[in-house]
Formats: structure tokens, sequence, C-alpha cells
């Protein structure tokens, strides 16, 4: 995925200018600002769920970015098993993955029952079962205290050992756990 | 003495125990079974009513009636709901009919559709009618309620349509589509029996409503209307077993 020059306005106000980078060959970025700087418009941009005002995106033919939204977006009627099988590629093993984030006991909980921070883990666990390229992660270990942030970050980097990664942070020491190669500052 | 009281099942018949108490009172107060008869004499004549072909024969027709037409009405609801869901132009091109059919008192098209149809299949259409806007309006709403963030998510994660439609809509949608069952299914005993009340039919119980009073039968009339009250609360009950049952998702 190639982003060239993106610009992004909200009405008058320019949330993302002239921003290029290049997500592809198992490149880490880390995109870090305060909030209301675009890093949220920027993830919708890359999904292809809102439209650059300039610039362009290009994406390789059959690429398909997997994804941890910032906010947790379980199916709320469905087991935390069903939520991360949903979405898995085919000869992924879901359990695998669930044992990996530490929810194995937990799996046919429906995502009311569990905590926020295991809500966050299925969350993550979802988007590794569905083994997209590049992955995407929205302050994925909000809601983890540090131990957990550790274990699931190595995790991560087992599960998505090839792809390219861009994850939006506040925090720099979340970059340097998922071994990001640049930082980018909106 | 307490914990008796706290079993469901007790507190509702104790209930219901003093409201007969309070309608023996009121029958004794008035002391004309012309007026207001006890209940033992609705009793005894629900049970001498019972006993004959032409009540039970009543009985069926007016289920199948309602039935059909709360069947039929569930299913166009269900299925114009979607439609106006995925079309703005169409919704706004039929929502006039939606209104015009909520806000008509149900004796107008009664009469209207006597016009047009026989006396038997009138309370079958009525029920239809009262029971289509009611869940078009639900399922409209459930689907315009389905959470954005989901929708999003599910196109993210490559969600073919018919999954988002069972893993996203309808169960979003389900909340809201066994709360209209529930009304509609109230709506379409009322309107059917009123229906047959005016209609006619050879068999229904509304017509043995219209006749109870028509020859000042009032014993009769309170039997008939305790039997559509049963029949009602009863197939309410089957159908929201049926609905439970249907979509309990794996």
């Amino acid at each position: 995925m190639e982003v060239k020059n993106v610009k992004f306005s909200y009405g008058d106000k320019t949330v993302i200018d002239d921003l290029s980078m290049s997500l592809s060959g198992g490149r880490r970025i880390a995109v870090m600002g305060e909030s209301g700087r675009g890093k949220t418009t920027l993830l919708k941009l890359l999904l292809g769920i809102l439209t650059p005002s300039a610039g362009v995106i290009e994406r390789a033919s059959g690429e398909k970015p997997a994804v941890v939204f910032q906010e947790d977006r379980l199916l709320p009627w469905f087991s935390a098993k069903k939520n991360v099988s949903y979405s898995a590629a085919p000869g992924v093993s879901v359990e695998d993955i669930l044992r990996d984030m530490e929810l194995y006991d937990s799996m046919d909980k429906l995502p009311k029952e569990l905590s926020g921070g295991m809500q966050r883990r299925a969350a993550i666990a979802r988007a590794l079962a569905f083994s997209g390229d590049p992955l995407l992660l929205d302050e994925p270990f909000k809601g983890l205290d540090p131990d957990m942030r550790e274990r699931v970050a190595k995790k991560i980097l087992l599960h998505a050992k090839n792809a390219s990664i861009l994850l939006i942070t506040h925090d720099e020491h979340e970059a340097e756990l998922l071994n990001c190669d640049e930082i980018i500052r909106l | 003495m307490r914990r008796f009281f706290r079993n469901r099942i007790v507190r509702k018949l104790i209930i219901a125990a003093v409201w007969l108490v309070i309608w023996q009172a009121a029958a004794w107060a008035v002391g004309s079974k012309l007026l207001l008869p006890s209940p033992f004499e609705t009793g005894k004549a629900l049970v001498l009513l019972a006993g004959t072909r032409v009540f039970w024969k009543s009985c069926l027709m007016t289920l199948l009636r309602v039935f059909a037409g709360f069947f039929l009405g569930v299913i166009a609801g269900a299925v114009l709901g979607v439609v106006t869901a995925a079309s703005g132009f169409l919704d706004e091109f039929l929502s006039p009919l939606r209104s015009i059919v909520k806000a008509t008192p149900v004796t107008s098209f009664i009469i209207l559709v006597l016009l047009y149809l026989t006396s038997s299949l009138t309370p079958l259409f009525i029920a239809f009618l009262m029971v289509l806007p009611i869940v078009w309006s639900n399922v409209l709403s459930g689907i315009k309620a389905t959470d954005a963030q989901l929708l999003e998510m599910a196109d993210a994660f490559g969600y073919t349509k018919g999954k988002k439609l069972t893993r996203v809509y309808a169960p979003s949608v389900l909340p809201h589509f066994l709360s209209a069952c529930t009304t509609g299914l109230g709506f379409a005993w009322k309107s059917g029996v009123t229906a047959e009340v005016i209609a006619h039919p050879a068999f229904g119980m509304g017509r043995y409503i219209y006749e109870s009073k028509l020859y000042l039968e009032t014993p009769e009339l309170f039997a008939w209307t305790a039997a559509v009250i049963i029949l009602s609360f009863a197939l309410e009950k089957v159908v929201l077993l049926i609905l439970g049952r249907a979509v309990k998702w794996k």
C-alpha cells in the first residue's frame, strides 16, 4: 500500500496534509499525534472508508488489510470464538490465536461477559485470524496492563511476521514493542 | 406467607382471584345479568357454548382468519421493511401509504373492503392490513438503527452481503421484529374480530358476539369475549415460541 501526497479535510479543517508513506514489504510504521490530528482519519483512508481530498492511495491487487479499530466492534450476539472465526482466513487455527491471546478459556463467552481487556484481545485475535497485509492497529493496547501489552505485542509479531504494520498510538513505548521502523508524527 | 406470595404463579392466581371477587361483587351490586353477568353465569354460558359445534367451528374459523392475516402481514411487512431500507426513494414513495393505513379507523377499512371481498375473507384482510404497517415500521427502524461501526467492521473484514444480513442486520433487527409481532398479533385479533362483527361471516366469533348483543344474551356475549381472550393469549404464546425457536442462531 502506497500513500502519495494524501490530503484530507473535514469542511475547512484540514486534518491530513500532504502525507506520503510506503506500507509494504513488511515495513512497520507508528503514527503518533495528539487527539484530533487525523490518526483515525488516516486509518479510514487506508481502509477505503474515506476518500482523500487530494493525493492517492495505491493498493496492490488482492491486498486486504486487517484492522483493529479504536473501538472493539465485536458482534455482541456472538461468542468471542465466533467473532474471530467469522473473519478468519481459510486454514487459520482460530483456537491457536485465541490461546495466544489468552482467551482460550473464555472463547465461548459473549463480548459482554468479557472484561474490557479481553474484548480488546478478541478484536486483535480477529485481525490476526484474518491474515491481512498490512495490519492496521488503532490503539491496539488500549485497556491492557503493561505485562499484557508485552505478551500481546510478541504474539502480534509472531502471527503477522511478514505483514506490514501501521500502528496508531499515543505511546512511543508501544512503537518499540512492535519494532517499528519509522515514526510519523501528525 | 411472604415467601408464598413471592412465587410468581401463586401471586398471579391470587391477583386473578381478587379480580373475580371484584367482578362478582359488581354483578351483585348491579343485580341484573342482562347488564352485568357474574363470573359464574359467564362460566356457565361458556361451558354451554363449548358443547356446541357452532362454537368450535367459529373459534377455528376466527383463529384461521386471524393467523393467516397476521402471517401474511408479517411476511409483507418484513419484505417492505427491507426493501424501503435499501431504497430511500421507495421509502419516501411508500411512506404516505404506511401513514394512511396506520391513521385510518379500522371500521372505515372494513366497510370499504366489504365492497370487494367476501364476508369471510374481509376479517383476514383487515388483520393483514393492521399488522403490515407495524412490522414494516419496526423492521425499517431496526435496519436503520443497525450499528454503523459494526457495518464498517463487516466491510473491512470482507463479509459478503449474505453474511452481513445474517450476522449483523438480522440479530440487530430481531428485537424490533419480535416486538412488532407481539403488538401486531394483538391488533390482528382485535381488528379481525371487529371485522367479523361488521362483516357477519357464516362462522366467526365476532359474528356471535354481535348476535349475543342483538338478542340481549349478555352472558353469551361475555362468554364469547372470554373465548376470544383465551384464544388470543394462547396464539400469542404459540407464535412467540415458534419465533423464538426459529431465530436462535447457532
